[in-house]
């Protein structure tokens, strides 16, 4: 065994053994999904945890970009995909130049196809985007080494959360539905965002 | 472990500082964990203490997780007062009610996560919040609120363990989304920090909500 393929032992053992002390905070429900991601560990280091991430903010951005003319989005609305549109675009620049600085390849912009009409089908959309980011960093961010990288993301998972809140607002759901937000595992956000890649 | 602690080391950090220090685009990004200073990244940036920034709470995780509590401790108990005042009906009281559970919920979990790390959870502190009007109360809430998702953007890095670090996240997040929801009652900015969110560190937190702790 390689020296690093032992440290991930001890490192998957060390999240198996915590994974009770997670589940008492999230549910136990949360506790699977969890432990399978830490086991499988495919993320590739920070570098791929963000170009994970750009991969997610490439979405959202071309979605919000696209929807300030598609979703005929008026009055407070208007306002708000402008600002959510302009906040997407920034994280996706931001984690390419910190992909680069780490010594990285940005991941190339997918083709994205956003099935939906008028503004009732973009807002549903566009909560299960933002809902799924914020579990996206939920979910990686314990898995970033840098402190520097994971404080940043920090900084931009909070900023979805807002987005969240205030789009759910706008759909008339509950905008922190619940007390935890869940992580969601690198399979489960691709499995999330996959129907939407063209 | 070892692997984290030795990440988490002052000497880690400097180099990463030393290589990162050029880019623009790394210092745009990592503003997000600075203070008012901006663009520039230092150590200071993300609680220049580490986990000694909480260590009247308790040694390292425990510390954290204990200062997180006294936090949702007063929120639950701002909340509770709030929904006993009987100045707010409707769609507004029910927000505020959901919220008041949910940091009631995080008050459980903080204690229980001390529990299990073997410490002893911080006691609740007594409060006392200004109830004047509507607004006012509006305007408590959303800066309450804002300064409790700072205050754990502002340790997260510092947390030693994944597990506590992922339970964390998972209510700093809830707290960005009670922040929007207040900043959007009161017609603000859902994102007064811009696309990026800044942390809080623990002596300007503790600053702002000492006014409310009573005896």
């Amino acid at each position: 065994m390689s020296a690093e393929a032992e440290q991930q032992q001890t490192r998957s053992e060390v999240l198996a053994k915590g994974a009770l002390a997670v589940g008492s905070v999230y549910g136990a429900l949360a506790v699977g999904p969890y432990v399978r991601r830490a086991l499988g560990a495919s993320m590739g280091g920070d570098v791929g945890i963000l170009n994970f991430a750009l991969t997610l903010e490439y979405l959202e951005a071309k979605f919000y970009e696209e929807a300030k003319t598609r979703a005929k989005p008026s009055g407070e609305l208007k306002s708000l995909v402008d600002l959510i549109a302009d906040d997407e675009q920034q994280h996706v620049e931001a984690l390419a130049a910190t992909v680069k600085q780490l010594g990285g390849k940005p991941v190339m912009e997918p083709k994205f196809d956003f099935p939906y009409s008028g503004t009732t089908g973009f807002l549903k959309l566009a909560q299960v985007f933002e809902d799924t980011g914020v579990s996206a960093y939920n979910g990686a961010a314990p898995m970033i080494k840098s402190k520097e990288v994971l404080a940043a993301a920090g900084g931009i998972v909070q900023v979805e959360a807002r987005h969240a809140a205030a789009i759910r607002l706008q759909t008339g759901a509950e905008p922190a539905p619940d007390a935890f937000d869940p992580p969601l595992d690198e399979k489960q956000v691709l499995k999330a965002v996959e129907p939407f890649l063209a | 472990m070892a692997e984290i602690k030795d990440l988490a080391g002052p000497q880690s950090r400097r180099r990463f500082l030393a290589v990162g220090g050029g880019s623009a685009g790394l210092a745009a990004f990592l503003a997000a964990c600075g203070d008012d200073s901006g663009t520039t990244m230092t150590t200071d940036s993300m609680g220049s203490g580490g986990a000694g920034e909480t260590a009247q709470f308790g040694k390292g995780d425990v510390g954290i997780l204990n200062y997180a509590l006294t936090l949702e401790y007063l929120e639950t108990a701002f909340y509770a007062d709030v929904v006993k005042s009987g100045l707010f009906k409707g769609a507004d009281l029910e927000t505020i009610r959901k919220f008041g559970q949910e940091e009631a919920e995080h008050v459980q979990a903080l204690t229980q996560a001390v529990k299990q790390l073997g410490g002893k959870p911080a006691p609740q502190p007594k409060a006392e919040f200004p109830l004047k009007n509507a607004k006012s109360v509006l305007e408590l809430a959303a800066t309450v609120e804002n300064l409790g998702a700072a205050a754990y953007l502002g340790q997260a890095a510092n947390i030693k363990s994944p597990e506590v670090l992922a339970s964390a996240l998972a209510i700093h997040s809830v707290e960005g989304r009670h922040a929007a929801v207040l900043n959007t009652l009161l017609g603000e900015s859902i994102t007064p920090d811009g696309a990026f969110a800044k942390p809080a560190d623990v002596k300007t937190v503790l600053k702002s909500v000492e006014p409310f702790i009573v005896g």
